[in-house]
């Protein structure tokens, strides 16, 4: 039981610290067409962090429903990968993160879709026609600035070798996860990576892009609660009125 | 007060034909495909609503909507969200894609998208020919993958000039 909370947690938090952060983007996006797919992907990953961090809530049976979860745990609590708390910094660096990200979570969410626990296939099911729509434009948008002006391709190719290190956490499996493929609940670390390594070497090789080795080292320890500063710093601004406030409601 | 008895499920179903989206009023949450049942279970009316997108802020609103529309009637409904199978456009009723166009949205033109792959010649869609809901020309351009809600994106007419908005395959 304690696992799978802890697994729920994950995926709930990578969801929410990603959509806070596209949020902060909101009004500030490159054109406008950005600005609305921003602020739309960041809209699916706030419904999909509900789901997950409401059946977390149920399944711990302490009282803790999604609101909960989200506002009144500290960073040392979250369990999100670290490649999701990395600064929005130019929209290079926003749109390769974005597409590094929805090209792991597209392949988890459909690797879910098989999960033995019924509550985690539906809402796999449910999330995977999102994120599919998110991973077709965040690699259509990768290949077209990869493959556009001198300065655009330097930029996406600069952003992708700083994010690398941040794309294989989610594929260092640790006792959680073991116990997860174990039990049916999760797709095994090794076919994922597998499709991961595969989609992302074809879309940058479209973009034109130079793709890292994938055995480099690899930044580890946001699924056990050890993040970065910034994720204190994201929190700050996301917990605020609960913290300031507590019990407020609308 | 009406007794659950004196009304039929096929009446509750035609009442809720009759309350609207509200992000889109002309079509109705039935026409939308999001109510998947309705059951009578001892003397409460059960309405089982699936969300659209999982993210979308109109569920809280459609859920109050059904229960006040059932309750003008004299019916006091319970309304349960139901996620499996997950909402899809190919639910939508003709009649509800009629209304879309009507209204100067572009209904969902194919079957909801092939989520089994992403494939290059996927990730590149070819992107479906969509009508322009003004003037009817298939000559129109996608601008935007996303528009002023969830489930929509935008589009401009290459003939008549006009942008609209396309409800998206899903």
């Amino acid at each position: 039981m304690d696992a799978k909370f802890d697994y729920l947690l994950r995926q709930g938090d990578n969801a929410l610290i990603l959509s806070q952060q596209l949020c902060q983007l909101v009004g500030k996006g490159p054109a406008l067409e950005e600005d609305m797919a921003l602020s739309n992907v960041a809209l699916d990953l706030l419904g999909q962090t509900r789901m997950w961090l409401s059946y977390a809530g149920e399944l711990e049976n302490k009282g803790r429903d999604e609101d909960r979860l989200a506002f009144l745990r500290d960073a040392g609590d979250y369990r999100n990968c670290i490649l999701v708390e990395q600064p929005n910094g130019s929209y290079a660096d926003t749109l390769m993160r974005q597409f590094l990200f929805d090209s792991w979570h597209y392949f988890l969410m459909d690797g879910l879709t098989r999960s033995s626990d019924e509550r985690i296939r539906d809402i796999a099911a449910k999330s995977l026609k999102e994120v599919t729509y998110h991973l077709r434009r965040s690699g259509d948008l990768v290949v077209r600035l990869g493959d556009g002006s001198d300065i655009s391709h330097t930029k996406m190719q600069t952003a992708l070798d700083d994010l690398w290190m941040y794309s294989g956490e989610a594929f260092i499996y640790d006792d959680i996860d073991h116990a997860m493929v174990e039990q049916g609940v999760a797709p095994a670390a090794g076919s994922l990576r597998t499709q991961f390594l595969d989609h992302v070497a074809e879309v940058l090789q479209e973009a034109t892009l130079s793709m890292p080795s994938p055995d480099a080292w690899m930044q580890r320890g946001g699924k056990q609660g050890r993040h970065s500063e910034r994720l204190g710093f994201i929190l700050a601004e996301m917990q605020f009125l609960q913290r300031a406030y507590p019990g407020a409601t609308w | 007060m009406t007794t659950a008895q004196a009304v039929g499920v096929d009446q509750v179903w035609s009442w809720l034909g009759e309350v609207p989206d509200p992000e889109i009023p002309v079509i109705s949450v039935v026409d939308l495909g999001i109510v998947r049942d309705v059951r009578f279970v001892d003397e409460q009316c059960v309405v089982t609503i699936t969300p659209t997108y999982s993210g979308c802020p109109a569920m809280q609103v459609i859920a109050d909507d059904v229960r006040d529309a059932l309750q003008e009637h004299g019916v006091e409904a319970r309304i349960e969200t139901r996620l499996s199978p997950a909402w899809t456009t190919d639910w939508m009723s003709a009649a509800g894609k009629a209304a879309l166009s009507g209204y100067g949205i572009a209904p969902p033109v194919q079957q909801a998208i092939d989520i089994s792959g992403l494939h290059a010649g996927i990730r590149r869609r070819a992107a479906p020919a969509v009508s322009c809901p003004h003037c009817g020309s298939p000559h129109t351009q996608l601008t935007s993958e996303f528009g002023s809600t969830p489930c929509k994106a935008l589009y401009k007419c290459l003939e008549c000039r006009e942008p609209f908005d396309y409800f998206k395959c899903h």
